[in-house]
């Protein structure tokens, strides 16, 4: 631009404010679609979803102390079984879980190994009760078990709003234009790791009365 | 200046697009989520298992409770899961109508599916402390599945529900006082408050009119009736029914019969 050079006293200080009004231009038009908050909002919906998925792991890992002890007073042939959940449950909640999990596929995966491996001895610990009728009618194993199959379904239900809330959040850091809003504004923004569904974890241990 | 023009014109239009994806991209296609039954009362007998004045005197019980409380206990017959397990079925039918109150997630919903033979009562977060996990089984097992057994479901429904109100009254007594108490420190300051927005309103109102501007000027919406009405009022009126927004993460027990 030769003549817009003599005419302006500094083309590029020119050029620079002009460059600054499209981007102010460009982010408040951003902002009134919510687009730029979204990769926060996404964030955050998944990480309260993660906190929810770990209290309910939680509260299950708080159950089985009780649980063990009611089920060795009546069935103490049940000896391995029992064990097996007391060791399945010391490695679990030897896991150690932070915030940070979730994007670190290693942790992610030594967590939820851990918790399936879990579901699985507590799922062979309420099948082997089935021959003890007296323990099947006693009332706190009932009142037990049935706390257990509620944690297990908000288990399934923490852990389905977990996914979900990170399906929301991996597409929208991964696809224009959230991949480019995260990339400019929120660098520290990355995907999160989420559960595959094993046949173990999908289903709470089913037990008829 | 040419060039310059070119990149004003693509400024343009990378907004736009910018604008378009954003706007197009903000409705994340659902996960085929199964069809439900719409929610027109608190009795839902989609799979037909009532007779009217059954459901009539259900309905009535269910409401008397909400008046006094606030939560919303409903019942729904579905004709089948649509191949969801009960509890998935369930949870998701909750947050689908969305029963009880926003604020409080007071709602719980006895769901019964004859084909499957199933029976849940899913409980709304706020109420997962008075209706227990462990309380919902003995319901279910002692008061629901004993007479569905013998076909009796509008025997099993009520008794069902009767247990259901009786436990959540014993909690519900404290939370009347609790709202009492709230409405008696709270209704002299909102009471100003809304005759103060009101008069504001209404000189603004005065001074459009006056200005010349009349005609534009619609309905005042008067200050609300209770002045305390927080969460409790949700979103239904006299006629219809619907959910107040409350959500449920799983609680409750199922069963079978």
């Amino acid at each position: 631009m030769p003549s817009g050079a003599a005419i302006l006293p500094n083309p590029s200080v020119f050029g620079r404010v002009r460059a600054a009004f499209v981007a102010l231009a460009l982010a408040t038009t951003l902002t009134g679609c919510g687009a730029i908050n979204r990769v926060p909002t996404l964030e955050e919906q998944a990480k309260s979803s993660w906190s929810e998925v770990q209290n309910q792991y939680q509260r299950r890992a708080d159950l089985i102390p009780n649980l063990v002890e009611t089920v060795k007073g009546y069935a103490q042939q049940e000896k391995d079984v029992l064990v097996g959940v007391t060791e399945a449950r010391a490695k679990a909640t030897s896991v150690k879980v932070d915030a940070g999990t979730v994007n670190d596929p290693q942790k992610f995966k030594e967590f939820q190994d851990a918790q399936n491996q879990l579901s699985g001895a507590l799922g062979r610990l309420l099948v082997s009760v089935e021959r003890y009728p007296d323990l099947k009618s006693n009332q706190n194993f009932l009142a037990l078990q049935s706390q257990l199959e509620g944690t297990e379904n908000r288990i399934a239900v923490a852990r389905r709003d977990y996914i979900g809330a990170v399906q929301a959040y991996n597409t929208e850091v991964r696809t224009i234009p959230g991949r480019w809003i995260a990339a400019w504004f929120y660098p520290e923004a990355k995907p999160m790791e989420t559960f595959t569904a094993t046949p173990n974890s999908e289903r709470p241990p089913s037990v008829k009365f | 200046m040419a060039h310059l023009a070119d990149r004003d014109v693509r400024a343009v239009l990378l907004g736009l697009v910018l604008i378009l994806q954003a706007t197009w991209g903000a409705g994340p296609a659902s996960a085929a989520d199964p069809t439900f039954p719409a929610l027109g009362g608190r009795v839902v007998d989609a799979a037909g298992l009532l007779g009217a004045e059954d459901r009539a005197g259900l309905a009535a019980k269910l409401k008397a409770h909400e008046d006094k409380t606030s939560d919303q206990v409903v019942v729904a017959t579905v004709p089948d899961l649509q191949g969801l397990t009960v509890e998935d079925y369930a949870n998701r039918l909750f947050r689908h109508w969305a029963l009880g109150q926003k604020k409080t997630n007071n709602g719980v919903l006895l769901l019964v599916a004859p084909k499957d033979r199933k029976v849940r009562i899913e409980v709304g977060y706020g109420l997962e402390g008075a209706l227990t996990d462990a309380l919902s089984k003995v319901i279910i097992t002692t008061a629901i599945t004993p007479r569905f057994k013998v076909g009796d479901y509008a025997g099993g429904l009520n008794a069902g529900v009767d247990a259901i109100l009786s436990i959540l009254s014993g909690d519900a007594e404290t939370w009347q006082r609790k709202a009492e108490i709230r409405r008696d420190e709270a209704d002299p300051r909102q009471v100003i408050l809304f005759i103060v927005i009101f008069l504001v309103i209404l000189f603004l109102a005065y001074r459009m009119n006056r200005g010349g501007r009349g005609g534009g000027f619609v309905v005042l919406p008067g200050p609300s009736s209770g002045g305390w009405s927080g969460g409790v009022s949700g979103g239904f009126g006299d006629g219809g029914f619907s959910g107040g927004g409350g959500s449920s993460g799983g609680g409750g027990a199922s069963g079978d019969w």
